[in-house]
């Protein structure tokens, strides 16, 4: 009953906003009515839409979803630090990271969605009910767990915002267990996402064993950039409030993660260029190009040398503390690993293809279309979990308050 | 204990009821456009390794009858099991082929492939004589007057029906599965088409149906097997099936009959009297990308 109650408010929360507010909302509506369109042109004629075709069978899409649980997982990265060494600036925003990790989540699963051919026939994935391939598919795995971390940091969230709105005690055992099972969790949906990419011995460009270690360390670099940025945002839009030190710390952190991804990137390039074996076209294809075909070397470079800017700019204290470097800096991380992640990762492990054929793939309109409409769902659900936060986190909304008022 | 079993089966029974009437009533909203009951059996219909022999016959039924409503004829669609003591083997005589692609057409025609954009279960590579097999230097799109083209050979590549079959491992639902006459098979069914197979074939061998299935009733073949060339669905993957619908007849594969230098060769690999079996032992055979242990039963051999 009072779950009920408090879900009731937190409705009333979401549908009063000022103008802003509304204009922001009405913006995510409009990109998701029109990725909609292209969804339903999509599934009347298939994915023939897309530019996927046989030899280059994942692409945008699956790039979009590696890219988010990253996201996703980053959550953990304030967790860590703010619950084991009870570091009190970062504590008091972990929620968010939380609630980000909720929106990228649920983006993931939509992306997965939206790749499938059969959407409808997604029921054989349910355990007990279709038949889940385990243990061998990695990707029967991924479903598994991620939807259980989607679960863990629901119900985290809910209680302490729940607890927060009655002005109960949280029961800190709990609250705490459910946390640091959240950890591995965050580090599992990761390894595993990486895992079903490594895990082909069909695709030497995937099946490298520093793949899961170097998924990690980007996201590590990715998910607080995105939270950088937010908090700022949030800091200057609402009454959300974040220390200063706070941000700094979190710089810092993405510039130790960012070091290890570069450093395994090295090692890497290393192996494949010094062996000099015929699974170098794949790297080749990314920074060189094969013969013409010469589409991804500007996403290379770009996502390299944007990387490195960006780790020069975090690891120096005088540009991490500066609010200008600081933000050039979080965009560059978040546009390098997009970039790393969204189509480096993906296309040139595809291309050549397995038996040496050159396909060369663009996303489609239609994949735009679709890709932004995911993300506008996601920025929505995103936003109106965090003005509910914020309104009882900061703006004292909560039972008594309400009470105080006139029916 | 039987008071526990009962218990335990209506429990099951009213998970299982409980668990149709959800999923009918989540999925009714995008069903109602088709609005019939087969609709609705189709989007409830089993994975076709765990049916039994009375729901097969009903799938099939039903099937048939949805055949000869799209396609305006009549569509035969077997289930006929494995023979006994079968495991099927195939060879190919790289000294012989001559890169005509006869057998990818044959192939088409007699798998009723997807017209648009059209789908080859078999792909014909050419590769130069001095660098031997090497996939990074072949080509899949040649174009010559005349073939055999000078100082080139050629490659055929299509489904090795591998021993330990990565796609098979990848498939999240279980939809594909090695059969027990050696036939790695599709129910194109219960795929949901996720494309994992894809990414994990070593060997390009599976394809995707990326649009509507685009068939011209006049040359569409109306021998089919549900696990073989039976029309397919949009959204789902597809492969070389050593021609399941003949070989289970005892009929040779459509491109083993075509191929106008003999250079194909297909039997049971548990018949030591059997040609694939004498080449076995008689010539030299190769596989491709042994390194990846993916233990294919489609052998390569030089003949002369």
């Amino acid at each position: 009953m009072k779950f009920i109650r408090f879900l009731k408010e937190c409705f009333k929360v979401i549908v009063r906003g000022s103008h802003r507010y509304y204009i922001w909302l009405a913006f995510l509506f409009g990109v998701i009515v029109w990725g909609s369109t292209g969804y339903i042109q999509q599934i009347k004629q298939g994915l023939l839409v897309t530019n996927m075709r046989d030899p280059i069978s994942w692409a945008y899409y699956i790039g979009n979803f590696t890219f988010l649980v990253g996201v996703a997982a980053a959550a953990v990265m304030l967790v860590i630090p703010a619950y084991i060494y009870n570091w009190k600036p970062l504590k008091e925003v972990v929620i968010f990271g939380e609630l980000l990790a909720i929106s990228a989540v649920i983006m993931c699963i939509l992306f997965v969605i939206v790749d499938v051919g059969n959407p409808l026939r997604l029921w054989h994935m349910i355990p007990g009910i279709g038949t889940l391939n385990l243990p061998s598919s990695l990707l029967a795995w991924d479903s598994l767990i991620l939807s259980l971390y989607f679960v863990l940091n629901l119900v985290v969230v809910s209680y302490l915002l729940f607890n927060h709105f009655y002005q109960r005690e949280t029961k800190k055992r709990l609250l705490n267990t459910l946390i640091l099972l959240s950890i591995p969790v965050a580090i599992g949906i990761h390894t595993v996402t990486a895992f079903l990419y490594n895990g082909f011995a069909a695709r030497p460009f995937w099946n490298s064993a520093l793949l899961a270690p170097k998924f990690l360390a980007s996201a590590f670099c990715s998910g607080p950039a995105v939270l950088i940025i937010l908090f700022q945002i949030l800091r200057k839009t609402t009454t959300f409030e974040i220390k200063e030190e706070a941000i700094w710390k979190i710089a810092e952190l993405m510039a130790y993660a960012m070091f290890i991804n570069l450093f395994f990137f090295a090692a890497e390039v290393f192996k494949e260029v010094y062996s000099d074996t015929e699974h170098l076209v794949h790297l080749e294809y990314l920074f060189k190009g094969v013969g013409e075909n010469r589409d991804m070397v500007m996403w290379g470079w770009t996502s390299l040398i944007i990387s490195v800017i960006a780790f020069l700019l975090f690891l120096i204290p005088a540009t991490r503390k500066n609010v200008i470097t600081l933000n050039i800096g979080a965009i560059l991380i978040w546009f390098g690993v997009y970039i790393e992640k969204g189509i480096a990762l993906l296309i040139p492990g595809f291309t050549p293809d397995v038996l040496g054929q050159i396909y060369i793939y663009r996303p489609s309109l239609i994949e735009l279309k679709i890709s932004a409409g995911i993300f506008a769902i996601g920025f929505l659900i995103f936003t109106l979990m965090t003005k509910i936060a914020i309104a009882i986190i900061f703006e004292n909304f909560n039972i008594t308050s309400l009470k105080k008022k006139p029916a | 204990m039987s008071i526990k079993k009962t218990i335990g089966s209506t429990m099951k029974l009213n998970r299982r009821t409980f668990l149709k009437a959800s999923a009918v009533a989540s999925s009714t909203a995008a069903l109602a456009a088709c609005g019939s009951k087969s609709a609705l059996d189709e989007f409830l219909q089993k994975n076709f390794r765990f049916m039994s022999k009375q729901e097969i016959g009903e799938v099939i039924q039903r099937l048939e009858t949805q055949y000869a409503q799209q396609y305006g004829k009549e569509i035969s669609v077997s289930a006929k099991e494995a023979l006994p003591e079968t495991f099927f083997g195939y060879a190919l005589d790289i000294s012989r082929c001559i890169g005509c692609r006869k057998c990818v057409y044959a192939c088409v025609e007699e798998n009723n492939q997807t017209q648009a954009p059209q789908m080859h279960w078999i792909q014909v590579l050419e590769m130069e004589k001095e660098k031997g097999i090497d996939f990074m230097d072949a080509n899949l799109y040649y174009q010559h007057e005349e073939v055999p083209h000078e100082g080139h050979f050629y490659l055929p590549v299509q489904c090795q029906q591998c021993k330990n079959p990565p796609c098979v491992k990848s498939c999240p639902v279980n939809a594909t599965w090695t059969t027990k006459d050696g036939i790695v098979v599709v129910d194109y069914n219960w795929c949901i088409g996720c494309r994992c197979c894809m990414a994990a074939c070593p060997y390009g061998a599976r394809h995707y149906n990326w649009g509507q299935v685009e068939l011209d009733p006049e040359t569409i073949n109306p021998d089919t097997h549900y696990l073989g060339n039976r029309p397919r669905y949009k959204g789902a993957v597809e492969k070389c099936t050593f021609c399941i619908q003949r070989v289970r007849e005892g009929r040779y594969p459509a491109c083993v009959e075509v191929c106008p230098v003999g250079a194909r060769k297909f039997g049971n690999l548990l018949d030591p009297d059997s040609e694939i079996r004498y080449i076995l032992e008689n010539k030299r055979v190769l596989i491709l990308k042994e390194e990846l242990n993916t233990q294919p039963k489609f052998y390569y051999f030089y003949g002369t």
